[in-house]
């Protein structure tokens, strides 16, 4: 076969799929450099987009902008993160979050994944009550602040709760064999 | 192992063995883990970031399946072991110039790596050479299932793992294949090969992952979802379009030799002759033409150079990796005389007597 605009042999068979239909071409090599070189100028491949521009634009489309400045505001009570600043770093706060923000979530997971439910690998060991562990996030920054705000007999007392709480988690943790 | 010990050496994933392994450099699996209970690794104070460092150094100390690893302090690392751990790929960039206690562990040939306090609180990864998801996921399971019976993984009924970033929730997992495509680049293919590759949801990245640019004509294929299918069935994913991509290669390097012989082994030629008597060299023209002659020995064009020797010349010829072999920091400059001299080293044909 010749390739269709010289008379070369076409080594090259493209098949293109445009909005008119099928476009097949044979060309030889010179000349399929040279169109794929303009079709690529053309139909510029859009560049990964990154997570935070698909955030953006997820969030433009589908809110209102009084229902967005309402989401806004919402903050986890665990973290303390609002979903403002969410949508402005593209980063949760805590694992907590997921719940606090479940329903704003919910379109934002299947606009990515195309779904909302996990079906794979589950932890073998029993994690006991997540709340508990959630508890300790939110302990540990009111204790913080607690030692900013130099409420020292408040700092005390939110540090007895947290090695309470984490003697409990100790302990469910150590089933596992330590080596020597 | 100090890192002195690692500049010398080669990990496991560029030996160049392993199945497909023309094409196919190394199959790769990383796990996104958080603990339950502490913020995600952007919202911790430094207090926290200690804490979990702590944790999960214990853990990994007391994991059987990671016996004998070493474990870095990597903000205790000056700026070009950094680097230099950057280009191994046993690191990431964001790890590299994050904040904060952070670290990595890596066992003696490079085969697994865990990050501390990296996006995520743990991001477990384990590379093995050539096309070999299989034993990669048997082996990072593992890991992963020793690490969890020491500590509390951030877990939702619902939603699986969870991760600082939504966009790796539920497995947490990314697979991918690094690839080895110079005839694709050549014959202008490769960026039709990412459109439709990014229709069935598969990401294209670079060498060094996200935003960095195709170094050496490397490209790193993998999935986009983590949420809904089962890690078996994102293993598949991947699986499942190699050995297309891999036919399309193959398919184009014959093609480049059957129409355009003379052309190519100009080309091959060329690369083989600069990169052998060059006095001073950059990392991107290294890089651009050790692509062309790696493809020129999988193709037999030339005969006296072995496949790991260029796999390792990629990753030495790099600019911390220059400098730790060298023993000395090096300006730019020097760096490119110091490049040369290095492949000129490696490069020399062996004396006919």
């Amino acid at each position: 076969m010749k390739c269709q605009q010289c008379s070369r042999p076409a080594t090259f068979h493209i098949t293109e799929l445009t909005d008119n239909g099928v476009l097949e071409l044979h060309l030889c090599q010179e000349h399929a450099a040279e169109y794929l070189v303009q079709a690529e100028s053309a139909s510029q491949p859009q560049p990964q987009s990154s997570f935070g521009g698909a955030l953006a634009q997820h969030f433009q489309i589908s809110q209102t902008g009084e229902e967005l400045a309402r989401l806004d505001e919402h903050a986890c009570p665990i973290c303390g993160i609002t979903f403002y600043e969410f949508r402005q770093q593209g980063r949760l706060g805590c694992p907590h979050d997921y719940v606090a923000f479940a329903e704003e979530l919910e379109p934002l997971l299947v606009s990515i994944h195309g779904d909302s439910r996990h079906v794979g690998k589950r932890p073998k060991k029993h994690t006991g009550s997540t709340g508990d562990r959630a508890m300790l996030i939110r302990l540990r920054r009111e204790l913080q602040a607690a030692v900013e705000r130099e409420a020292y007999e408040e700092a005390s007392e939110l540090r007895d709760r947290i090695r309470a709480l984490e003697g409990t988690k100790r302990e469910q943790g150590q089933s596992g064999e330590e080596r020597p | 192992m100090n890192l002195e010990e690692l500049a010398g050496r080669c990990g496991e994933w560029l030996r160049g063995g392993g199945p497909e392994s023309d094409i196919v450099i190394s199959s790769r699996i990383r796990l996104a883990r958080n603990l339950a209970d502490y913020p995600f690794v952007r919202r911790c104070p430094d207090s926290d970031r200690e804490q979990i460092e702590q944790l999960v150094h214990s853990a990994i100390v007391a994991a059987p399946s990671m016996e004998g690893a070493s474990y870095f302090r990597v903000d205790e690392l000056d700026t070009l072991d950094r680097q230099f751990l950057v280009e191994r790929q046993l690191i990431s960039r964001e790890l590299s110039e994050g904040t904060g206690p952070r670290a990595v562990a890596v066992d003696s040939r490079e085969q697994f790596g865990v990050m501390v306090n990296e996006e995520d609180h743990l991001r477990i990864q384990v590379m093995h050479s050539g096309l070999d998801l299989d034993e990669a996921w048997q082996h990072i399971n593992q890991i992963d299932d020793e690490l969890e019976e020491r500590l509390c993984y951030a877990f939702h009924e619902e939603l699986g793992y969870l991760t600082a970033c939504p966009t790796n929730v539920g497995t947490g997992m990314r697979v991918s294949v690094m690839l080895h495509l110079p005839a694709l680049v050549m014959v202008r293919q490769i960026d039709r090969l990412f459109r439709s590759l990014q229709k069935i949801n598969l990401a294209v990245r670079g060498l060094y992952g996200e935003g960095s640019s195709a170094m050496g004509d490397f490209y790193q294929i993998s999935n986009q979802i983590t949420l809904g299918r089962s890690e078996h069935e994102l293993l598949e994913q991947v699986r499942q379009v190699v050995p297309a991509i891999i036919e399309y290669e193959r398919r184009s390097r014959d093609a480049l030799v059957r129409d355009s012989q003379r052309e190519l082994h100009d080309r091959i030629s060329r690369a083989y002759g600069i990169l052998s008597t060059a006095h001073t060299i950059s990392s991107e023209e290294t890089m651009h033409l050790l692509s062309s002659v790696r493809m020129g020995v999988n193709l037999g064009l030339i005969e006296d150079i072995e496949i790991p020797t260029i796999n390792k010349l990629f990753i030495h010829t790099q600019p911390a990796h220059l400098q730790k072999l060298r023993g000395t920091l090096l300006e730019s400059a020097d760096r490119n005389i110091e490049r040369a001299q290095y492949l000129q080293e490696n490069l020399k044909k062996p004396d006919p007597n």
